[in-house]
């Protein structure tokens, strides 16, 4: 297979978001309608959507969705799947036929809970082995890429325009409190199913516009934690990144918007004496996570969205809020489709990150 | 000439107006369409809504008026004309523009008027009402940025690295503080009042958003130039 780097494929990307932060649910429709607005960001060649809080029915179990290249794959992953959860429910993800969206994989959900004995005897919490399971099947089965892992929360994305890819996976028929979306046009990589945004690790995904100079340097270190960047594309790492910063060091998102996003060392040093502490430690702690070239990214989880621009923000990002709602974009023009009367709309500098969360975090729960 | 520009593309917005033998057009509705007005000259455009990336890109000659906020790279690299944003703008408002003046009733983003520069008779004009982000006037070379900082108590009116790598133009901060870490190679002058040039383009800025050039001219402003002592400013053609 083909790593980043070893495949280039000239240059864009749309991101959006929207969240209710009272936790009432909206359609997919509203996402659609806001990435459409920024067709010339994207090529056709990936979109993507993440929408929170869609499977309230199941939000005890994990809700897996997965690509297989052929039933075989399927049969050979379904035997992996079983032999570390209950299945409690699976079906093949309803999709609708369209002309502009073709060479689909197999695509599969799976509502899982870990088997409580070998659960107990793995002697890991839940998450991590939750997360260990994914990595395994995405790193060591070939063929087969479970490209979505959370509770109450899914990801749908495939090759094609992401307006494209909405009315594919249907998303007008789901609803959730949040939703973020991308438009890709690969740089660098090639564009295929699995390499489509959003990225994602149990309930984190990640939406990114831009190019990880410092990509290979990233994937080492973090590869040292037993993550595996399989997917041919530098977005993947960066998702890793958050979970290891948030799931398995602590870090507040706040905190990790300054690992991966710092200040330069001179303007830290116009900073108060407490700040400066702060990056200083993170910038020390985590040189190897310092995330080098042009990104704006959102971040979903549960219960809310983060927005952050790489430091010197080479790629434009545009928050607004209008009551409950709160929105990011590439462009104001996504916002304004969806919500033309804004209370707010403001661009935030480099590096600084922007979160919106639910007003109630418990209740998403 | 009246347009809805709902559900029109950029290409066929901009082929209309090119059409049109009106010599002004409104277009209302505007949601995300790019590279409107681009090259544009002759002609007097008023536009209502959001309009894409590039608005009046290139733009030679004409008038562009938009009540709205603009986006990334509003008059990229623009020969001649005028563009007046009754909102804020966004990065790299003014991108290598080469003449024209631009007039901004809010804040603008990063990088805004880099790369500006003088060229023959023409000079370039950037006056923004409220504040800049990082990077204003980064490599500037010729042209003249105005940051009035309206309605801001203090502090600084520019963000960080402000006139990086400038050789050229000037850059006037309504503002007692400097933007912080200014590069070496920019020179500060404390100015109370200003010289008839930049007050002609306050007094246009004024005029158009409906306030008082007498509540600006007069008051102390930061003159940003580069420093002739600084050898790195004969690495270019003198100007």
């Amino acid at each position: 297979m083909l790593k980043e780097g070893q495949y280039r494929n000239p240059s864009g990307c749309a991101v959006s978001a929207v969240i209710d932060r009272s936790g009432k649910p909206m359609s997919g429709r509203r996402m659609i309608d806001s990435i459409a607005v920024m067709h010339e960001r994207s090529n056709g060649l990936g979109g993507g959507f993440a929408g929170y809080g869609i499977y309230p029915d199941h939000k005890e179990l994990y809700a897996f969705h997965l690509f297989f290249d052929d039933r075989l794959t399927r049969k050979n992953t379904e035997e992996y799947i079983l032999r570390h959860f209950e299945i409690a429910y699976s079906s093949e993800i309803q999709t609708r036929k369209l002309p502009t969206v073709t060479d689909e994989p197999i695509i599969w959900r799976y509502f899982l809970a870990p088997l409580p004995r070998k659960l107990a005897d793995s002697h890991l919490d839940e998450r991590e082995y939750v997360a260990r399971c994914v990595n395994f099947i995405n790193a060591r089965i070939g063929g087969a890429y479970v490209f979505s892992s959370g509770k109450n929360m899914g990801v749908f994305k495939g090759v094609g325009y992401p307006e494209d890819i909405g009315e594919f996976y249907r998303l007008d028929e789901y609803e959730g409190y949040s939703w973020t979306c991308h438009g890709r046009y690969p740089t660098n990589t090639p564009g295929w199913w699995g390499g489509a945004h959003p990225f994602g690790l149990l309930d984190c995904t990640i939406v990114h516009n831009g190019e990880i100079s410092s990509y290979d340097a990233n994937r080492r270190y973090i590869e040292m934690f037993g993550y595996k960047c399989t997917l041919r594309t530098d977005t993947e790492v960066m998702a890793y990144i958050i979970d290891y910063l948030v799931r398995k060091m602590g870090l507040t998102l706040r905190e990790v918007a300054k690992v991966m996003a710092p200040s330069f060392w001179k303007t830290i040093a116009t900073k108060s004496e407490e700040e400066q502490r702060e990056e200083i430690f993170l910038r020390k702690a985590f040189p190897s996570l310092l995330v080098t070239g042009p990104f704006s990214v959102v971040v979903g989880y549960e219960g809310g969205i983060m927005a952050l621009n790489d430091r010197l923000k080479l790629r434009s990002t545009v928050c607004a809020e209008k009551g409950d709602l709160a929105f990011v974009a590439s462009e104001e023009s996504a916002i304004r489709r969806i919500e033309p009367q804004l209370d707010k709309v403001w661009a935030p500098a480099g590096g600084e990150p922007v979160v919106f969360e639910l007003h109630d975090k418990e209740a998403s729960k | 000439m009246k347009i809805n520009a709902n559900g029109y593309t950029a290409k066929k917005l901009n082929i209309m107006i090119g059409r049109s033998n009106d010599e002004s057009i409104e277009i209302e509705g505007v949601i995300g369409q790019r590279y409107i007005g681009t090259a544009l000259s002759g002609k007097i455009l008023e536009i209502e809504g959001a309009p894409g990336n590039a608005l009046g890109a290139f733009l030679d000659g004409a008038k562009i008026e938009l009540f709205g906020n603009a986006q990334e790279a509003t008059g990229d690299t623009m020969n001649a004309g005028e563009i007046v944003i009754h909102g804020n703008a966004g990065d790299a408002t003014g991108y290598a523009m080469r003449g024209g003046e631009i007039f901004i009733e809010g804040d603008v983003g990063y990088r805004c008027g880099i790369h500006m520069k003088a060229y023959r008779g023409n000079s370039p004009a950037i006056v923004i009402g409220g504040k800049a982000g990082s990077f204003l006037g980064e490599y500037q070379a010729g042209g003249t940025i105005v940051v009035l900082g309206d309605g801001r108590a203090g502090g600084a009116v520019a963000g960080y690295f402000c006139g990086t790598g400038m050789h050229g133009g000037e850059i006037w901060l309504r503002s007692q503080d400097a933007p912080a870490a200014l590069p070496e190679q920019v020179k500060t002058e404390r100015v109370k009042g200003v010289p008839s040039n930049v007050e002609m383009l306050i007094k246009k800025w004024c005029a158009k958003f409906g306030k008082e050039a007498i509540n600006y001219t007069g008051d102390e402003f930061l003159k940003l130039s580069p420093d002739d002592a600084n050898p790195y400013k004969r690495l270019y053609t003198p100007n």
